[in-house]
């Protein structure tokens, strides 16, 4: 990034972090918490600790961060080196990513910047003009994205919810800024478990790593007694209700699903771990030591805001989560993809100089795909 | 300490305080090793050595959940606190593993037995409240299941690599997981083992009792006989291949996949230098940023921790493994190519 746009993005993230100290709130137990923070162009700089908002917002104002981060463990000496910081307990946190998806809108909004000569493409491993393939993709995630990402965020809700004993209370969904949701989990019996531990929750909240005989499917011996109903909890209830479909057919397919045989059968369980497994991040959950984006902190890959969704359904990030002024300014674009903020219409643009909002201007230096005039 | 019954601590021998019931029983080690009606224990101990080196469990004196005669209980407990008295003279480190593990097995038949035991209510609770004591597994009884919170039992069943013992593949319900008497008790099998290692490693080693000598060097060139040696062919498994081909491709590994290369070669003995190169191919190198990582996978950075291979299984759900015949069940790369001689 040129130093011309870094400069443009730090002034317009200042003037965010300056006007909005409402949204930008520390967690609680702050100070226990590590916090971090990155500038533009530059490294990671963690390891710190903060007393109240009042400290926080200093760092902002002084910094001028491109992402800060804060962990959702918390520690006895938060600002010292990892191995000294005597971890004590960790939020649950999981990870909802458009880009996970496998969605078949993916294709058409997703762009290839070549690293080595900077040319910009439709979505391809190699670069059109030079064939490198040290490719770095950039996507503007459509209606679509969002509107799946929080269908997995309602699964996860429900198998948390459900399964697992959650208060719902304590389930607190975040737009993450750019392609989908980061959501905590506060005060459950998870709170101590370490890593490993937490790699199994994530098996079982993917439905990964079933075996047949979990849903009544035995090598030998078989018996259709042994596969699950419609009424019941857990996995065993949700792939009745997948695979049957409807009560009336449990029998039929039962019967089809015994004449196919065990193998198949695991077949059959891969396409519904597929289906209806919750498309989380695994290693974002099993991490305990990760610092997450902060809550009401921009995100530098899209200069929206991680902010908290309270009605899930009605949200739409592109008018909500966008809180960069709307004085215009000029710049050289080529986005040839066209995309919607605070309910207005940009681009396609190849190579033009344009007038436009900051926050578009942002949202496109953002996603390197325009720079400053 | 729990209050135990008679009953109770030639079950759960492990539970006594030795040198106390030694001397609440009026004896003292000597006697062991000089009365000659004394000195029987001391075969029996041996035996019950003999019998959990080879792998099998103790039979003992009980007579289903009781002692078969009155005056069998304090044999069926004595013969327990000799056996590590002499493994403890015999110094061998073999023979005490494999006699916690088959006295945990031993254990275990009992607490499935005190668990499942629905007419007398008292046996239930005390194998409950054993398990909550030296494990923190919080069980409760509902109807014909004992459930325990899910974050109980991931803390012991990710020791497991069946696939079974996945959280997946068990009953979860309003976060608890259902479990049979027997599956409760097979979960904390490994700690009661680690428990009874535990006990007989921090008991104080007593200087030679006359009387004892014979057994003790017997159970010494006992435990030559269970030394093994293990020779690699050297070879790559498939998984390890596979990820080598794909960053020589030029094409992209993800995350899991470099975690598991790196880890699989740093356990090989080989150094960061001579790992990084491999990682020149991918999409988005950067030096710094390998050198850096794979610093930290080899803990010579970051918190201080080397960070191990990856499970087959785990490999399994990350779409990493590539199993062929010659992986010969292994659960960990690792493995691979590994024979007993």
């Amino acid at each position: 990034m040129q130093e011309s746009d870094i400069q443009f993005l730090e002034n317009s993230f200042k003037k965010y972090y300056f006007d909005h100290f409402d949204q930008i709130k520390v967690p609680e137990r702050t100070s226990e918490r590590e916090f971090g923070y990155q500038k533009f162009n530059s490294g990671m700089t963690r390891h710190i600790a903060i007393k109240d908002d009042r400290e926080l917002h200093l760092m902002l104002i002084q910094n001028i961060p491109s992402d800060v981060y804060c962990s959702n463990a918390y520690y006895t000496f938060p600002n010292l080196p990892m191995n000294e910081k005597d971890w004590k307990e960790a939020d649950l946190i999981f990870d909802i990513d458009a880009k996970d998806l496998n969605l078949s809108c993916r294709e058409s909004h997703t762009l290839s910047i070549c690293n080595e000569c900077s040319e910009i493409s439709k979505n391809s491993s190699q670069c059109s003009k030079c064939n490198s393939t040290k490719i770095e993709k950039k996507s503007l995630p459509c209606k679509n994205c969002i509107d799946a990402s929080k269908i997995e965020v309602s699964k996860l809700s429900e198998v948390l919810i459900d399964d697992l004993a959650v208060n719902k209370e304590n389930i607190h969904v975040y737009f993450s800024g750019n392609e989908g949701f980061h959501v905590y989990v506060y005060n459950s019996q998870f709170q101590k478990i370490g890593s490993r531990e937490r790699s199994e929750l994530t098996d079982y909240i993917l439905l990964r790593g079933a075996i047949p005989e979990t849903f009544g499917m035995k090598k030998l011996k078989q018996d259709r007694a042994l596969f699950p109903d419609f009424d019941e909890k857990g996995w065993r209830g949700r792939f009745a209700k997948q695979v049957f479909g409807s009560k009336s057919k449990r029998s039929k397919i039962i019967t089809e699903l015994l004449a196919n045989g065990y193998a198949s059968f695991q077949k059959t369980l891969d396409d519904v771990s597929e289906n209806i497994g919750v498309k989380i991040d695994p290693n974002v959950t099993m991490d305990i030591h990760r610092i997450f984006r902060l809550p009401g902190s921009i995100n530098s890959k899209s200069g929206l805001t991680k902010i908290q969704c309270n009605d899930l359904t009605k949200f739409d990030p592109y008018t909500e989560a966008s809180f960069i002024s709307d004085d215009t300014v000029e710049v050289f674009a080529n986005c040839p993809i066209e995309f919607k903020l605070k309910n207005k219409k940009f681009g396609p643009y190849i190579n033009e100089k344009i007038t436009i909002p900051t926050f578009a201007a942002v949202y496109m230096i953002c996603k390197k795909l325009a720079r400053i005039a | 300490m729990l209050a135990l019954g008679q009953d109770e601590i030639a079950k759960y021998p492990f539970l006594a305080d030795a040198g106390q019931y030694l001397k609440d029983q009026g004896f003292s080690l000597e006697q062991f090793g000089s009365d000659p009606d004394l000195k029987q224990l001391i075969k029996k101990a041996y035996d019950r050595i003999l019998v959990a080196a080879d792998g099998k469990i103790y039979k003992s004196d009980l007579d289903g959940d009781h002692v078969s005669k009155e005056a069998a209980l304090p044999r069926e407990v004595f013969s327990f606190l000799l056996a590590i008295v002499l493994l403890k003279l015999s110094g061998m480190h073999t023979l005490i593993k494999r006699f916690a593990l088959a006295e945990a097995r031993r254990a275990e038949k009992y607490l499935e037995k005190d668990l499942a035991n629905i007419s007398d209510e008292s046996k239930n609770q005390l194998a409950i409240r054993v398990i909550d004591d030296l494990f923190s597994v919080q069980v409760e009884k509902s109807d014909d299941y004992f459930i325990i919170p899910v974050s109980d039992y991931l803390k012991h069943s990710i020791n497991f690599h069946e696939r079974e013992w996945k959280l997946i593949n068990r009953h979860v319900e309003n976060g608890q997981v259902f479990l049979s008497p027997h599956e409760t008790v097979r979960l904390i099998r490994k700690e009661l083992g680690t428990y009874i290692n535990s006990k007989i490693i921090n008991a104080k080693t007593p200087t030679m009792i006359p009387g004892f000598e014979d057994s003790v060097n017997k159970l010494v060139s006992l435990s030559k006989k269970f030394t093994t040696y293990t020779v690699t062919t050297g070879e790559y498994p498939p998984c390890v291949k596979h990820a080598i081909d794909i960053l020589e491709k030029g094409e992209n590994l993800p995350h899991s996949g470099r975690f598991m290369l790196a880890t699989f070669l740093l356990s090989k003995g080989q150094t960061v230098q001579q790992i990084a190169p491999l990682f020149k191919n991918a999409p988005d190198y950067n030096e710094r940023v390998t050198l850096y990582q794979l610093n930290h996978l080899a803990g010579s950075s970051g918190s201080g921790t080397q960070y191990s291979c990856p499970s087959c299984e785990k490999l399994k759900t990350q779409n990493l493994c590539f199993a062929t015949s010659e992986c010969d069940n292994i659960i960990n790369p690792l493995q691979f190519g590994r024979k007993k001689k």
